[in-house]
């Protein structure tokens, strides 16, 4: 279960979060939109443990309860940023990662993980001579080498292409029915309503509109989201 | 240890295929020792009690370029943040830096070392055990220190002015009594004086290496 209370985070005299709150199910995905600056990467930065909050808490409690000093490791995060070593190659990319998570690093369980990922073939190039579609790919198989129980995913999709956007809705549907946990901030409204079964805009700091997908088409919440949006 | 390794092997990794630290932390040192021995042509016969100086400049100026790219290197396609969200002790990041830090400073002192050599015509056998060891010990807190303020540093607009400008008031203990035990090896031969400066180097090298520890899990997060 992720809570946060009464969050705010003041940069200068920029105030990216102004006093949000929010409670999350276990299981539960979350599509998070809003304006450019509204507060979505800091929420999910916040979260992730990246950020300290100015004022408030956020507190992550896995389902399995853990030591506050692991929870790290029940979080996913994958964003824009892939948090690769471009002269790395994927192989030594994964194998980097899963020593430091305390994972096997032999090559049978990192080539199912670049497997899975879709970039068998070309698990012994630099990441360096990857596209950004297959660069994401491979971050995503970073972000979940430890099979983390919440995912927090700011703009997944940023620069994919068809197939790779194609093959992260798959996987993304899939963690979910598997129970899992996922915070997945957005532009896309339409990608957003199809994947989560939460819908939430930050407006400004706050949670301006919290929806259940269940109780509304997408046509509905088009226009509550076009409202809060203009 | 094994998470030490880890984030150690993986910079060797990277700077064996890009040699890009190596090669800028050299280039710098050596162009350093070209100046200075054209600057002190004239006194070619009597250079020596000018050299330990003369050294640790070079070591300290090519020591600070490859600590500035440390870091850099991690934000570039936020890195760090992938090794920051690691349920580990942060510190395995500093040691496993460090010790990466202290392996490249002392290739290049040693390169270096030897062209000073060239350069002023000096004869060195046996003092280069002594040698060694308080590069070693002069390099462990350079870097001890560097590391941390590396990882400062790098969250800065002005990065590459930053790091010289706030490194070398704090290790200037260290590069005092390095240069001192390196006279004394090079010049007098009374190996019995080493003791003070190598016991300020090892203890300065301890403290600030603990309290780096310390304060690097904090000056990670913005």
């Amino acid at each position: 279960m992720i809570e946060v209370r009464g969050l705010a985070k003041y940069f200068g005299r920029f105030t990216a979060l102004r006093g949000l709150n929010l409670r999350v199910a276990d299981g539960e995905f979350i599509a998070l939109f809003g304006r450019n600056g509204a507060g979505k990467t800091t929420l999910l930065r916040i979260l992730a443990g990246l950020s300290h909050p100015s004022a408030g808490k956020a507190t992550i409690q896995p389902a399995g309860g853990v030591v506050p000093r692991y929870v790290r490791g029940c979080i996913g995060y994958l964003s824009h940023n892939t948090s690769l070593y471009v002269d790395l190659t994927a192989l030594e990319n994964l194998r980097f990662y899963a020593q430091l998570l305390g994972l096997p690093t032999d090559d049978n369980f990192l080539m199912q993980r670049i497997d899975q990922v879709g970039l068998t073939g070309r698990e012994q190039d630099p990441v360096r001579n990857y596209s950004r579609g297959m660069q994401q790919r491979l971050a995503l198989a970073r972000a979940v080498l430890h099979d983390p129980e919440i995912l927090l995913l700011d703009e997944p999709f940023t620069g994919l292409d068809q197939p790779g956007s194609d093959f992260l809705k798959r996987y993304l549907l899939q963690a979910h029915s598997g129970g899992k946990t996922c915070l997945m901030a957005i532009h896309d409204a339409q990608l957003g309503f199809e994947l989560a079964d939460r819908l939430i805009v930050i407006d400004k700091g706050v949670a301006a509109l919290d929806l259940a997908k269940s109780s509304l088409s997408f046509s509905e919440f088009k226009k509550q989201y076009d409202r809060v949006m203009q | 240890m094994t998470k030490i390794w880890a984030v150690f092997r993986k910079d060797l990794l990277i700077e064996l295929r890009t040699k890009d630290t190596l090669n800028s932390m050299l280039f710098f040192g050596v162009v350093v020792l070209v100046i200075f021995s054209f600057a002190l042509a004239s006194l070619r016969e009597s250079i020596r009690p000018a050299v330990p100086g003369i050294l640790w400049v070079a070591f300290a100026f090519s020591g600070t370029l490859g600590l500035n790219r440390m870091f850099a290197s991690e934000k570039e396609n936020g890195c760090l943040q992938g090794l920051l969200m690691l349920p580990i002790d942060r510190g395995a990041i500093y040691f496993g830096k460090m010790l990466a830090a202290t392996v490249f400073m002392l290739i290049s002192e040693l390169i270096m070392f030897a062209v000073t050599l060239v350069f002023f015509n000096l004869t060195v056998w046996h003092e280069i055990p002594y040698l060694i060891l308080v590069f070693l010990i002069g390099t462990l807190g350079f870097t001890a220190v560097g590391t941390l303020l590396s990882a400062i540093a790098v969250n800065t607009k002005l990065r590459e002015v930053l790091l010289p400008l706030i490194l070398f008031p704090v290790i200037l203990p260290i590069l005092v009594n390095a240069v001192e035990a390196t006279n004394i090896i090079l010049n007098t031969s009374d190996y019995g004086a080493l003791r003070l400066p190598l016991t300020v180097m090892t203890v300065f090298t301890i403290v600030f290496g603990t309290i780096s520890y310390i304060l690097f899990d904090y000056v990670l997060e913005d």
